[in-house]
Parts: C-alpha cells; sequence; structure tokens
C-alpha cells in the first residue's frame, strides 16, 4: 500500500519541479530544482523497494545477517545524493543571488544576451 | 599491481589540495598545477601502456570484489580518454601561465582545476553506475565556479542556463539510476549487464535507457538539448572555455558510449535508432548554428555541437567500423577543439575583441598564427592529410557500408558547412584588412612578449599531435580499432571486472 502512494508523491513532485522551473523567476527556478533532487531521492527509496526489515548488522560470528533486513544501498545511495544535492543548491543559491545582483532582475526572459 | 589506474583520480586531487594549502602564493599555484598535469599526463601514459598490455586494468577499492565494492576500471576507451585529459591538462596548464588573470588565481582558478581534471578522470575510470554520477557532480561543482569566475554580466546569465541543465540532467540521471536498482538490485556497470541481459526484456529496460539518454545527451549537448552550450561555454575565461570544450562535453559522449555498449545493447533497434536521428540533427543543427554567428568563440562552441553529432553518429550505426569512427573522432576533436578555443585567446590578447566584424588585418602581422589557425580550423572541417580527415573518412565509410545514405549524405553536407564556417573565420580575422579605428598597438607594434610566447607553446604542441594524427595514422587507428573491439564484445569488460570476484 505504501508505495503506490510514494509513487504518486514522487510524481507531484516532479511535477511541481518541472512547474517551478518553467516559470520565468529565478527564485522560482532555484525552488524546482530542490523539489527536483528530492524527488530524484524519493524515487530512488521507492525502487529500490519498500521492505520493513531489520538493520542489516550481521551476529557476531555469522556470515548473513538473519531474518529479513533492510537494504541498505538506497540509503547510503540516498545520503550521498542529498549532500550533493544540497552544495550544489548552495551554489546555485549564491549564484542567482549574485546574478540578481548583476543583471538587476530576477526574470529569465530578460536574461538571453548570451542566447543570439 | 594495478593501481596505476587510481593514479589519474589522486594526483589531481592532491595538485588540488596542494594548490588549496598555496592559496597565498600564486607563483606556488602555477608551478604545482603545472607539475601536477605534466604528473597526470605521465601517470595516464603507463596506465595506457598497461592497458596496451592486458586489455583491462581492474582495481577494487577497499579490495572489496566486485560486485560488492567499488570497481576502477579502464579499458581502451577509457585508458585513451584519459590519456588526453592529461595532454590538455599541460596544454591549459602552461596556457594558464599566460592567460589567467590575478583576480581568477586568487579566486581558486588553480584547485578548481584541478578538482575539474579529477571529476573527468574518475568519469572515464569507473566502473560503478553510481560513482559515474558522484564524478558528474564533483566535475560539474568545478565548472560552475570556473565558468563565472570574473562575475561578469554574460557569465551570470550563462552560468543560470548551464546550472539549471545540468542539474536537470543530473537528476533524470540519478532517477534513471534508481529505476535500474529497483530492476537488477546491483550498481556495478559490469554486473548490471549481465543481470539485465538474464532478466526478461520488459518496456521498462527501455524507459531507462531513454531516461540515460537523455541525462547523457543533456550533458554531451546533443539535439534537441544543447542550446544551453553555446549559451555559456564563450562567457568564461578563455582557458576554461578550451578545456570545456575538449573534456567537458566528450565525458557525456563517453558516457553514452559506456552505457549503449556495455548495458543497453539489447534492443539496438529502437536505442540506437533514436540516436541516429539525434545524431543527424545535432550534426546539421550545429552547423547552421554557427553558419549564423558573429562571434568567434560563439560559432566554435555551435561546431562543438555539430561534431558531437559526428561522434553520436559512429555510436548510431553501431558497426564494427563505425565505432571505431566514433572514438577516432572523440581522440581528434578533444585536440583540435581545444586548440582552437586557445588560438582565439592568442587572438583576444592580440586586438581585445572576439568579434569578428571588428577584427582583421592578422595574417600581414602575424602569419605564423594565421598558419596554426588554419591547422585545426581545417582539421575540423575534415581536409587531409590532418586529423580531422580520416576521422570523417572512417565514419562516413561505415555509413556507406552501413547503407544509410541520407545519413551519411547530411554528414558529408556538414563537413562542408563546416569548411565555410572556418574558412569565414579565417577571412574574418586573419586576412581582411583590420577595421577603421581599431587599436592595433599590441597586434603591429607590440613585440612578442614572454606571456605571449608561452601562450604560443600549447597551440605548436596540439597543431603537432593534429599533423601527427593525420600524417602517422595508423598506431591511433590502431588503439581505436582495439577499443571498438572491446565495447562490441562487453564480454570481456564483463570478466574483467567479475572474474576477480571468486
Amino acid at each position: 500500500m505504501m508505495e503506490p502512494m510514494m509513487a504518486i508523491v514522487v510524481g507531484l513532485l516532479y511535477a511541481a519541479a518541472v512547474y517551478m522551473m518553467l516559470r520565468r523567476s529565478i527564485v522560482k527556478l532555484v525552488i524546482g530544482l530542490m523539489l527536483l533532487s528530492n524527488a530524484a531521492n524519493l524515487l530512488i527509496f521507492t525502487s529500490a523497494g519498500m521492505t520493513r526489515g531489520a538493520p542489516p548488522l550481521i551476529p557476531e560470528g555469522a556470515m548473513l545477517p538473519d531474518g529479513v533486513v533492510a537494504d541498505p544501498l538506497p540509503q547510503a545511495l540516498i545520503l550521498t545524493a542529498i549532500v550533493i544535492a544540497f552544495g550544489v543548491l548552495a551554489f546555485a543559491v549564491v549564484l542567482i543571488h549574485r546574478a540578481y545582483n548583476i543583471i538587476r532582475t530576477d526574470n529569465l526572459d530578460q536574461m538571453k544576451d548570451t542566447d543570439t | 599491481m594495478t593501481s596505476e589506474v587510481a593514479l589519474p583520480i589522486i594526483i589531481p586531487l592532491l595538485t588540488g589540495t596542494l594548490c588549496v594549502l598555496a592559496w597565498r602564493s600564486s607563483m606556488a599555484q602555477r608551478l604545482l598545477s603545472l607539475l601536477g598535469s605534466l604528473t597526470l599526463l605521465g601517470a595516464s601514459i603507463w596506465l595506457l601502456t598497461s592497458v596496451l598490455e592486458s586489455g583491462h586494468v581492474v582495481m577494487y577499492m577497499g579490495n572489496w570484489a566486485a560486485p560488492y565494492g567499488i570497481t576502477l576500471v579502464a579499458d581502451m576507451l577509457g585508458a585513451i580518454m584519459v590519456v588526453l585529459t592529461g595532454m590538455m591538462a599541460v596544454a591549459i596548464a602552461v596556457y594558464s601561465l599566460a592567460s589567467a588573470s590575478q583576480a581568477h588565481e586568487r579566486f581558486g582558478y588553480y584547485p578548481l582545476m584541478q578538482l575539474l581534471l579529477a571529476g573527468v578522470a574518475g568519469s572515464f575510470l569507473t566502473g560503478d553506475i553510481f560513482n559515474l554520477y558522484v564524478w558528474f557532480e564533483v566535475m560539474l561543482i568545478a565548472s560552475f565556479a570556473l565558468l563565472i569566475l570574473g562575475g561578469e554580466r554574460a557569465q551570470m546569465e550563462g552560468a543560470v542556463k548551464y546550472v539549471t541543465l545540468n542539474l536537470l540532467s543530473s537528476a533524470i540521471f540519478l532517477s534513471a539510476i534508481g529505476l535500474l536498482y529497483g530492476l537488477v538490485g546491483t550498481l556495478n556497470m559490469a554486473d548490471i549487464a549481465v543481470k539485465l541481459g538474464e532478466a526478461e526484456h520488459t518496456g521498462m529496460v527501455d524507459v531507462i535507457a531513454v531516461m540515460f539518454l537523455i541525462a547523457f545527451g543533456i550533458k554531451a549537448a546533443a539535439f534537441p538539448l544543447f542550446f544551453w552550450l553555446p549559451a555559456s561555454y564563450h562567457t568564461g575565461p578563455v582557458a576554461v572555455s578550451a578545456l570545456f570544450a575538449g573534456l567537458l562535453t566528450k565525458v557525456g559522449v563517453y558516457a553514452l558510449f559506456r552505457v549503449f555498449t556495455l548495458i543497453f545493447n539489447e534492443n539496438p533497434d529502437f536505442t540506437h535508432q533514436l540516436l541516429l536521428w539525434m545524431a543527424t540533427l545535432t550534426m546539421l543543427t550545429g552547423v547552421l548554428g554557427a553558419a549564423a554567428q558573429f562571434e568567434f568563440r560563439r560559432i566554435l562552441s555551435f561546431h562543438i555541437v555539430s561534431q558531437i553529432g559526428y561522434m553520436l553518429l559512429g555510436l548510431a550505426l553501431f558497426t564494427p567500423l563505425a565505432i571505431v569512427g566514433g572514438v577516432f573522432y572523440i581522440m581528434h576533436h578533444i585536440i583540435v577543439k581545444t586548440n582552437l578555443f586557445l588560438i582565439s585567446g592568442i587572438v583576444h590578447r592580440l586586438l581585445g575583441t572576439y568579434d569578428l566584424k571588428k577584427l582583421g588585418g592578422i595574417y600581414k602581422a602575424r602569419p605564423v598564427l594565421s598558419i596554426l589557425f588554419l591547422v585545426p580550423a581545417l582539421s575540423l572541417a575534415g581536409l587531409p592529410p590532418l586529423s580531422g580527415f580520416f576521422a570523417k573518412f572512417i565514419i562516413i565509410r561505415a555509413g556507406i557500408e552501413a547503407n544509410a545514405w541520407v545519413v551519411t549524405g547530411i554528414a558529408l553536407l556538414v563537413g562542408l558547412l563546416t569548411l565555410y564556417s572556418m574558412i569565414k573565420i579565417w577571412a574574418e580575422v586573419f586576412w581582411k584588412k583590420l577595421p577603421e579605428g581599431t587599436d592595433d598597438t599590441a597586434l603591429v607594434h607590440g613585440k612578442t612578449s614572454t606571456s605571449l610566447m608561452l601562450m604560443y607553446v600549447p597551440v605548436v604542441l596540439l597543431a603537432g599531435c593534429t599533423l601527427f594524427i593525420g600524417l602517422n595514422g595508423q598506431p591511433i587507428y590502431a588503439m581505436a580499432e582495439m577499443s571498438a573491439s572491446q565495447l562490441l564484445d562487453p564480454s570481456q569488460y564483463i570478466e574483467a571486472v567479475l572474474g576477480g570476484a571468486q
């Protein structure tokens, strides 16, 4: 039951992220990027299988953990991805702040001098 | 020992750290970056020789055998790319001695450059798909910071687009990794290839393949995802533009080559047909975009897009000869394109602008520079006896053998249009008279100073490489052929990575 709900949440997050990124304001662009990385993280979490299990600790002397354990790898992936996304997002926030100070506008439509 | 496969990643990281430690002294940073780049080149050549001997060099991090630990693996393609990274590192390090301004140096130009190199080398050598993502991010963060060094208006505008599109691409890449992990439960690329081959082929695999195609297509600036590149690459400091032009997009192309030969080789009718269309339109739109431009570096940026199309064409045709052509093209293009950007920097140093309409008269004052420009320019257009001729020739021959007449015809047409824009640059920048009222003191009266000589050094060396490949293509062709045979027979790669797992 949990997985379909998560799937819907992930889809909504992606939709919201794309919607925000397609607005003209650079602030909304950053919010969109933020939502996007969270959506990707939740997607990994969901698609790797949401089993309810014990922590994957191996008892002393054994080679394998006994019983059903949760897969630790997606959590490690998400943790890495969160750290990276946070770093990049911090950069993006500073960038749009500087960009706003230099270009004096927050409208993406007016940032096309380098396009043509 | 197989530790040579880790060296190309460790050396730039170490050099970058040392550069940070020498933060206050630009002199020490310059020396360190030059030394580090030379060491990187040496280590990468060592890696190439051991790959030539043994086929694949594999290293298990922390001695955790694949598929449990993280694997570093160099096959021929990876080794070639790392050697080219080393060459570009040295070229840019020498060029930066003269071209980097003090303001850039103060804000960490050298450490960022080394971090970028570490990210690029890491992407080429990792055997783990999540690690590929991590190295991509290392590379991206360094490139973001390098692109906005100086903080001019145009840089900010370019950077907003560059950052956004690359973050979008990373998010798609990450989602694709998540879905793939959900499907096969492993991250090691060789292991994924095995498990995906055993699993039933469902529509989900195609969805994931297309997600990878979009993610790497954005990074490689393939049609229709290329527009961020000409909007941003020409805004940064010129040495940075040159490095980006040579290496960064090629990382995307490399990832496409890796993923679509090793993992998604089950259903080539679908994926490679898609690639074929992308490649054709990339070639065409890139070159047409370039024809309309009158800014030196913007023309070159559009040409990156168009040349990416040729490389993808090599992958899309998916015959042995076509893959050889694709690999050859990557090698040739990294050298040539970096060189062209470096020359645009020298022209800027002489006349203070990149605008074609305001430039001119360089042939009269500096004939050597003009000839040096012709070497990579004609090579890019594919004239014999330069490297570009063989690169184009192999791909077009492969296209004819595969009976892909339309695509081959377009490839030939694009070659002609490339020649047109290179001649346009030549005529406007070097041949025509200097427009009235332009300040030409640096060009005509200025002595060739030491710093200008330093800028010439990498240009001459890279032009030499282009000529060498053109006149003596056989060993290069043999290397491309070896990498193509490895790419088309993924079982070797799988065997090399998983073989040590017992």
